[in-house]
């Protein structure tokens, strides 16, 4: 991942910012200039408050290069509190467990390395509550 | 608006062609196509290729084609939208040809993807690179969310999902350009190794080289090329959400929904009227979720309808006559070119092994990324 | 006064017994557990890391501490297993974290005690007026080379700790350092793993450094042992945190609640920091608070702490270090633990 992209996403994986429309109300994940339900362009700045459930899920067992030692390894579609939907790792449990409706937080996480002495790259993954 | 034909086709073999490169691909293809019909001089060329960069480090594959098919000159636009790239393509030429900005039109697809690229990581290039490839999912994970939601809501099984692979394969065995002539057993798709739950090797289609062409002109004039022009009645393109996570609900393809409908309504048929379909099977779930979206039958029973053999040659409503894409093989550009051309074989009788007796209406449908594009293509013998 | 105004910890899910990895290396668990008192460690996932493990930290403190994080206007971590050789761990974390930028940043190293220093700096930073709030960080995964007798106790976890002069729930009574130029432990730039001076890393280093400390607070304070409630010294292995303290005066009760190395390993510059975020979780009014650190190379830090009665209200904003320590966690097999730790060599 070149760093100057890497670095402009840091405010929506490190502090999970996000956008409210203030037309619909609609909390978008990360943030948009339009919003996609209503076209509206006028939003509040918010925050993803790192809690909610799994909607679906699978185990990848054939993984991108970088991520080889991980596998196999769960990832989800995961609902926030606020409505936001958000693709994520899930971490700290069997991959099996990992079932729609489960409850998690999202943890700081290292997603990637870039190979070659390149630069670490951060975000956050789900971790089952309990 | 014009009325377009498909006058000529041209098509390699699908398969791991290590002594083609990408411009041996095309070239042959295209010089198949052209001189079926007495290699007319070409208005205007469209190329639909997903990612000649990635995988080869070549762009700019336009003039690259329009060149070393000797046409230097004669103005060419490469399409993208990923493994939809080649039914946009058609969808171009369909309708410069139905404004009347051109006559004849050579519509190609074309993928060279082994050649030692990173075939993983260039196909993941279709789905969101910030919030999905950043986080790990690979393609078959997405395709494979898609399947668990679906399985949950519907109860739709994993036999329903080899039974796909199983079809596809036994049309596949009767396809000469097929990169998979052999029939495959339930029990030898459920024991192959897993790749992303549910999904495993032989749900999903394989990696493959090869290239596809039509010519196109209008319908009043097909006759002067052929005896057995075929119409293209309509086409729909659509997006979708291109997030999994963005879609309000990920057992649904909404853009093979919405382009299905623009063709259906633009060509004023029913989705009864379709009698022969090629669909967009990248992976075995694709294939049902296609089914349900062009409403060939509701939502949830598609597992249903294909257990019960209805999309298999003889049954209601053949689908992936050709043996799909899992086994015809899926360079990826060039799928939906070669859809339309198992549709014209068919409506022309020229299906050998694979005919769907008497048909005379049939369907293509292309999909991009995990659902975020589709086109959509109605035929019909004239 | 100054003082911890928030404090938070966190500790990796993943564990290894000292069982699993003697029985990897033919060494007899039982004399392994007796000898050196640990049971089991935690261990990072590939996903975890210094960085992950202070934000961790830092997001619980800032709870406890009710602070809008833009009024941190310091942040130092101690490690010895900062992600990069060259690049701050204190800037990632930051920006996690919601701090600066409007910020003083730098990463310290001591061995073990760099988790300390960085608490000493950041206290110093509130005393002198520079700044409103800092933030002191002590979090490791340090590695212990295979079939080595480190290889039982090098785990991964760490402690944060936000100083400021209002609403503080520990109040720091007294600090004093003590260093010395004593090669007992030691890493090269390049090499995988640390090496160390055997029987030497005892006496002349660990020992000498966390007494000296030690006596010199509580003359300074004029405290003697009796009069704390808690004190908890760097914890390398079982024993000898233990041994100092009764050499030192202390009882086994005033040292068991922060003495949690049996389960959780050495977290190196997270360990004492810890093993005092443990005794916070417990620690009621005007309870007096002893820790000494021991960083090798050498020296030790030492912090005479006094808890108020704000303590009680916050603690229950973040998590306990007993709740990580005992909720769910994972047991892995040697090869789980040697591929998380990254000791399978692949081509470069």
């Amino acid at each position: 991942m070149p760093s100057p992209r890497y670095w402009r996403e840091i405010p929506s994986r490190y502090r999970l910012e996000a956008a409210a429309c203030r037309g619909c109300k609609r909390v978008i994940y990360p943030k948009r200039q339009i919003c996609p339900q209503c076209g509206g362009v006028e939003f509040e700045a918010t925050r993803l408050a790192r809690r909610g459930r799994v909607v679906t899920s699978t185990v990848v067992h054939v993984a991108p290069t970088d991520l080889q030692m991980e596998a196999p390894y769960a990832m989800a579609v995961v609902e926030t509190e606020e409505g936001a939907r958000l693709m994520v790792q899930v971490a700290d449990c069997d991959p099996s467990e990992v079932l729609p409706g489960m409850e998690v937080t999202l943890e700081f996480r290292l997603i990637r390395k870039e190979d070659h002495g390149g630069i670490l790259c951060y975000g956050h993954k789900a971790v089952p509550v309990g | 608006m014009r009325d377009v034909a498909i006058i000529s086709t041209g098509m390699t073999p699908f398969g791991e062609l290590w002594q083609s490169g990408l411009r041996d691909l095309f070239v042959q293809a295209a010089r198949e196509a052209l001189m079926a019909v007495g290699s007319p001089s070409v208005d205007a060329i469209y190329v639909g290729n997903m990612s000649g960069g990635q995988f080869v480090g070549q762009e700019h594959l336009g003039p690259l084609m329009a060149d070393h098919l000797g046409l230097a000159g004669v103005p060419a636009t490469r399409v993208e939208s990923a493994c939809a790239s080649g039914g946009v393509a058609l969808r171009c030429g369909f309708l410069e040809v139905a404004a009347g900005a051109s006559d004849l039109v050579l519509v190609a697809g074309v993928e060279k993807m082994n050649d030692g690229a990173d075939v993983t990581n260039v196909l993941a290039s279709a789905a969101d690179q910030e919030t999905e490839v950043y986080h790990g999912i690979t393609f078959p994970g997405l395709y494979a969310m898609i399947a668990r939601a679906h399985m949950a809501r519907y109860g739709t099984t994993e036999e329903d999902l080899a039974a796909v692979s199983v079809k596809n394969h036994m049309h596949g065995a009767r396809n000469p350009r097929a990169q998979f002539r052999s029939e495959v057993t339930a029990e030898q798709v459920m024991t192959s190794s897993m790749v992303a739950e549910p999904l495993r090797l032989l749900h999903c289609s394989p990696v493959s080289d090869g290239a596809a062409v039509v010519l196109l002109c209008p319908l009043e004039r097909a006759r002067e090329f052929t005896d057995a022009p075929v119409r293209i009645r309509s086409s729909g393109l659509a997006t979708a959400p291109m997030a999994l996570a963005d879609r309000a609900d990920p057992t649904f393809l909404d853009a093979v929904s919405l382009a299905a409908g623009r063709a259906y309504k633009s060509g004023g048929v029913t989705p009864s009227d379709i009698q022969v379909a090629e669909v967009h099977d990248c992976f075995s779930i694709a294939e049902l979720c296609a089914l349900e979206a062009l409403c060939f039958t509701e939502r949830g029973s598609a597992g249903e309808l294909t257990r019960a053999g209805e999309t298999a040659l003889g049954g209601r409503i053949p689908v992936n006559t050709s043996g799909g894409l899992k086994s015809k093989g899926h360079p990826v550009g060039a799928t939906g070119v070669a859809q339309a051309i198992e549709i014209v074989e068919q409506l022309r009788g020229e299906a050998g092994e694979r005919q769907v007796p008497d048909a005379t209406v049939g369907l293509a449908q292309n999909m991009g990324g995990s659902g975020a594009s589709s086109v959509v293509h109605i035929f019909e013998r004239v | 006064m100054a003082g911890i105004v928030g404090y938070g910890a966190f500790i990796p899910r993943n564990r290894v017994t000292a069982e699993e990895i003697a029985k990897q290396w033919g060494k007899d668990p039982a004399a392994i557990r007796r000898g050196l008192l640990l049971e089991e460690k935690s261990v990072p996932g590939l996903d975890e890391d210094t960085i992950t493990i202070s934000v961790a930290a830092g997001r619980a403190a800032l709870e406890r501490a009710g602070v809008d994080p833009q009024r941190v206007g310091a942040l130092y971590i101690g490690s010895e297993s900062h992600p990069y050789a060259v690049k701050p761990s204190g800037t990632v974390v930051a920006e996690a974290l919601g701090i600066g930028p409007e910020v003083h940043i730098a990463d310290f190293e001591f061995a073990c005690k760099a988790g300390t220093e960085a608490m000493f700096v950041a206290l110093g930073l509130v005393e002198s007026g520079r700044v409103e709030y800092a933030m002191g960080i002590g979090a490791d995964t340090s590695q212990g080379a295979p079939n080595d007798a480190l290889e039982y106790s090098a785990s991964a976890g760490g402690a944060a700790f936000l100083f400021g002069g209002q609403h503080v729930l520990a109040d720091v009574v007294e600090t004093y350092s003590y260093t010395s130029d004593t090669p007992d432990f030691w890493r090269r730039e390049g090499q995988f793993y640390p090496r160390h001076g055997g029987r030497f890393t005892g006496e002349p280093a660990y020992f000498r450094h966390v007494t000296a400390a030690t006596r010199a607070i509580l003359d300074k304070t004029r405290l003697e042992p009796a009069a704390f409630r808690y004190a908890v010294f760097h914890m390398p292995n079982g024993k000898f945190p233990l041994a100092v303290g009764k050499q030192l005066g202390f009882k086994r009760e005033q040292l068991e609640v922060g003495w949690i190395v049996s389960t959780m390993g050495n977290t190196y510059s997270g360990s004492s920091p810890t093993g005092l975020a443990a005794i916070l979780d417990e620690a009621t009014a005007d309870d007096l608070i002893l820790i000494t650190s021991f960083g090798s190379g050498a020296g030790s830090d030492s912090f005479v702490l006094r808890a108020t009665d704000l303590l009680a209200d916050r603690r229950p904003r973040a998590p306990t270090v007993r709740s990580m320590l005992g909720g769910r966690r994972r047991y892995l097999t040697y090869g789980e633990y040697a591929k998380y730790r990254e000791k399978i060599i692949l081509n470069a």
